[in-house]
């Protein structure tokens, strides 16, 4: 596997989140939910990182990480869009709005556009199926979402955005 | 401690509070199959993940069934273990596993020894009655274990032992349901972690998953190859085990027969590993007194304790998770690396054969070896001291393909010159017995007087941990004695610190030593197996009528005719080491 070497900045700031646990082992998901929240995912060489300030073995992290859909082990472009896929969005058409959100950033779920902007995952219910079918851009909800409105929230955060090759 | 009074398959007993349904029904003789259970008595050490519910009873009054192995009795409780609802369940749980498993048991290395294909045996399963998806994961290989999961039934006991017991931490369950398997961090392969190659979790494996690196093959082709001189060396541990391969009872001797099996096999000359554990206690045990001199004399620089380095996955094990300590151990290569060495160089020399058409083979309790044999630093332009180590259950194997009736066969001795050895070498195969061979000559040569007793009670034992103060005449000389890594890591961990009260220890990556080997038969939970193989070794130093590896006559030969003295430049190159941080 190759290596990358993390930013003595990232090691510090996971070093000090596992500090805020005390180091314990038991802490591990909410170390792991914390250190997600700041770096945007979990790459192989957070989980080493990890591991040693808790003193357990990576496998053990590794196992959780990969228990639970939530975590991610690859980076998450800078506006994550996630479509719930529960029953109730699942029956008003969120599959059509997937479909549509997929052929528009041309790439699957899982992936991140190639500039780095957007990145696709679908979620079981966010609680509000009253708004369903319900679409999520980082922390902002979407309702009632169609498939002809998609191009119209993508459009949102383009704008929004510099591109870094231009600017 | 309180009682609890109830009812199994209608027969009343009192058991302990806190006594699981498992072994509450073994008291009254009931046995309850399971299948990722495992329990190794008196080592502390319990995998009981409640998993595979295949010893699911039926309590009166309880809504769901209850797994036996982790359901604790409570008063009064009436348990059936046979009723029909208990036995269809249990029937239902093993066809969905089988369901997810490979049908290829004609073929499969575990055939015959594998705790499901037992199971469905004894349940009569003639169908299976589900037909959903398989599993499929790719086939990994390393030096010594290969990993095929498609055979896995995720009951954990590698997990168990590769995390609780050996604290070497490689081995985790990752993913979620039909997609979780065991694996190393990052799904890497086991070359890549940092597995010692102990084997423990191919030694308590239930199926085929794990199993050792088959290289009964190529010894055949070297056997029968009319241009290569082959020879064999049999580790102590190998002799009070294989037995049990032929349906022997455990604990049965079996050196004789082993060595006229394997002159049968056609092996040019049969030697013991036994002849270079008496060479490694001379290097060794003179190191060790080089270093207490020094250390005695007040030199600060010399570093204690000192440590025994035999045990490859012990080896493994420092140079990944302790690299600040690889100046401790002693240099001593293993008895399996110093008999390729002397074999390729003095043997070779006496029969003149070149080295290249000297195929050395060994016979080992373990899987470690196999990797062992191929560190780069034990070949000579790529021609390795070992060419191949096999394990004891290999060499059963290679017993049964040559159509030989092990249990008829004659009693045979072993070649010489390097067929010889001392009692203090056999012990070299049970917990504890390197460290006693090594105080046996140790003793002598620092105190120039012979020893008053042969027999250290005090350094014997199945204690995980263990110490004792030897007297060196007048000397108080501190020994320490590790079994399983994960005993190994607290005594590691005291050196670290500066508190560790030792001048040597003893340390075996398997618990019970090389007895309780990954490569040994199978053991499928049951200790005693290993404790009578343990005697048998102690009752082979017994009848030995040289017990002092110092006075193995061909040890003292070699030294005259080919070494010079132990730890001479020669015996430096030849059977010395040096270790390479991994971390």
């Amino acid at each position: 596997m190759t290596k990358i070497k993390l930013a003595d900045k990232a090691v510090e700031l996971i070093k000090g989140i596992c500090a805020q646990f005390n180091n314990q082992e038991s802490e591990l998901i909410n170390v792991l939910h914390q250190v997600q929240h700041k770096l945007g995912y979990l790459p192989a060489e957070v989980q080493e990182v990890i591991a040693k300030e808790l003193n357990m073995s990576v496998a053990k992290v590794y196992g959780v990480v990969t228990f639970y859909s939530f975590f991610t082990m690859l980076p998450q472009g800078q506006h994550p869009i996630s479509i719930c896929m529960g029953t109730a969005c699942y029956v008003r058409g969120a599959e059509k709005v997937l479909h549509e959100f997929k052929r528009q950033l041309g790439i699957e779920v899982g992936q991140t556009s190639v500039d780095g902007r957007f990145s696709l995952s679908c979620l079981r219910c966010v609680g509000a199926c009253g708004l369903a079918p319900v679409v999520l851009v980082g922390e902002k909800v979407y309702g009632r979402v169609s498939p002809q409105q998609v191009a119209k929230i993508i459009a949102e955060y383009q704008e929004a955005c510099v591109n870094p090759q231009t600017a | 401690m309180k009682k609890i009074k109830l009812n199994i398959d209608n027969k009343t007993l009192e058991v302990p509070k806190g006594t699981t349904i498992l072994d509450a029904a073994s008291v009254v003789g009931i046995d309850i199959p399971t299948l990722c259970h495992m329990k190794l008595h008196d080592m502390n050490i319990e995998n009981k993940p409640g998993g595979c519910r295949v010893c699911v009873v039926e309590v009166k009054g309880r809504r769901n069934l209850a797994p036996a192995c982790c359901t604790e009795v409570a008063e009064g409780m009436e348990i059936s273990t046979h009723s029909m609802r208990a036995v269809n369940a249990r029937r239902t749980v093993l066809e969905l596993i089988l369901s997810d498993h490979p049908s290829d048991c004609l073929v499969c290395a575990k055939s015959g020894k594998c705790d499901l294909q037992e199971m469905a045996q004894n349940m009569g399963i003639r169908e299976i009655h589900y037909q959903g998806a398989q599993s499929h994961y790719r086939e990994d290989t390393s030096p010594a274990i290969i990993r095929e999961l498609d055979k896995c039934i995720l009951c954990r006991r590698c997990e168990t032992m590769c995390n609780k017991v050996q604290s070497v931490g490689v081995l985790s369950t990752i993913n979620r349901g039909f997609e979780a398997v065991v694996s190393p961090a990052f799904e890497m392969n086991l070359d890549h972690s940092v597995c010692t190659y102990c084997g423990q979790c191919v030694a308590v494996c239930p199926t085929g998953a794990l199993t050792e690196v088959d290289e009964t093959g190529a010894v055949i082709r070297a056997l029968s190859d009319p241009s290569k001189t082959v020879i064999v060396q049999t580790a102590p541990a190998v002799r009070a085990a294989l037995g049990e391969e032929f349906e022997m009872e455990a604990g049965t001797l079996v050196t004789g027969k082993m060595v006229s099996a394997l002159r049968r096999l056609g092996f040019d000359y049969v030697f013991d590993t036994d002849f270079a554990a008496d060479l490694t206690i001379m290097e060794e045990g003179t190191e060790l007194l080089n270093r207490l001199g020094k250390y005695l004399g007040g030199d600060k620089n010399v570093k204690m304790p000192i440590l025994t380095s035999c045990c490859p996955a012990w080896v493994k094990f420092f140079e990944h998770q302790f690299p600040e300590l690889k100046d401790i151990p002693s240099t001593a290569r293993s008895p399996q690396q110093m008999f390729g060495a002397i074999a390729k160089t003095y043997f070779a020399d006496k029969i003149e054969v070149k080295r290249e058409n000297l195929v050395v083979v060994s016979i080992m309790p373990c899987v470690a070896k196999k990797y062992e044999s191929s560190r780069d630093e034990f070949a000579v332009n790529g021609n390795p001291d070992v060419d191949y180590a096999l394990t004891t259950r290999e060499l059963a194997s290679l017993i049964n393909i040559s159509n030989i009736d092990f249990k008829s066969l004659p009693e045979e001795d072993f070649d010489q010159p390097l067929g010889e050895s001392t009692g203090a070498a056999v012990i070299f195969g049970t917990t504890g017995g390197v460290i006693e061979a090594a105080v046996r000559t140790a003793y002598e040569i620092q105190t120039g007087k012979s020893l008053p007793r042969l027999d250290f009670e005090e350094l014997r034992g199945m204690e995980g941990l263990r110490k004792a103060t030897i007297d060196f005449d007048g000397t108080p000389i501190n020994i320490g004695i590790a079994h399983g890594l994960g005993n190994a890591r607290q005594l590691l961990e005291q050196i670290k610190a500066g508190e560790s009260e030792f001048h040597a220890i003893e340390i075996m990556s398997c618990p019970g030593g090389c007895i309780g080997g990954g490569g040994q038969p199978y053991h499928h939970g049951d200790v005693e197996i290993l404790k009578k193989r343990q005697k048998a070794i102690y009752s082979e130093d017994k009848n030995k009528t040289l017990r002092k590896s110092h006075e193995n006559p061909h040890i003292q030969k070699l030294y005259e005719e080919f070494l010079g003295a132990p730890m001479s430049e020669k015996a430096h190159h030849l059977l010395h080491t040096k270790y390479f941080d991994r971390s």
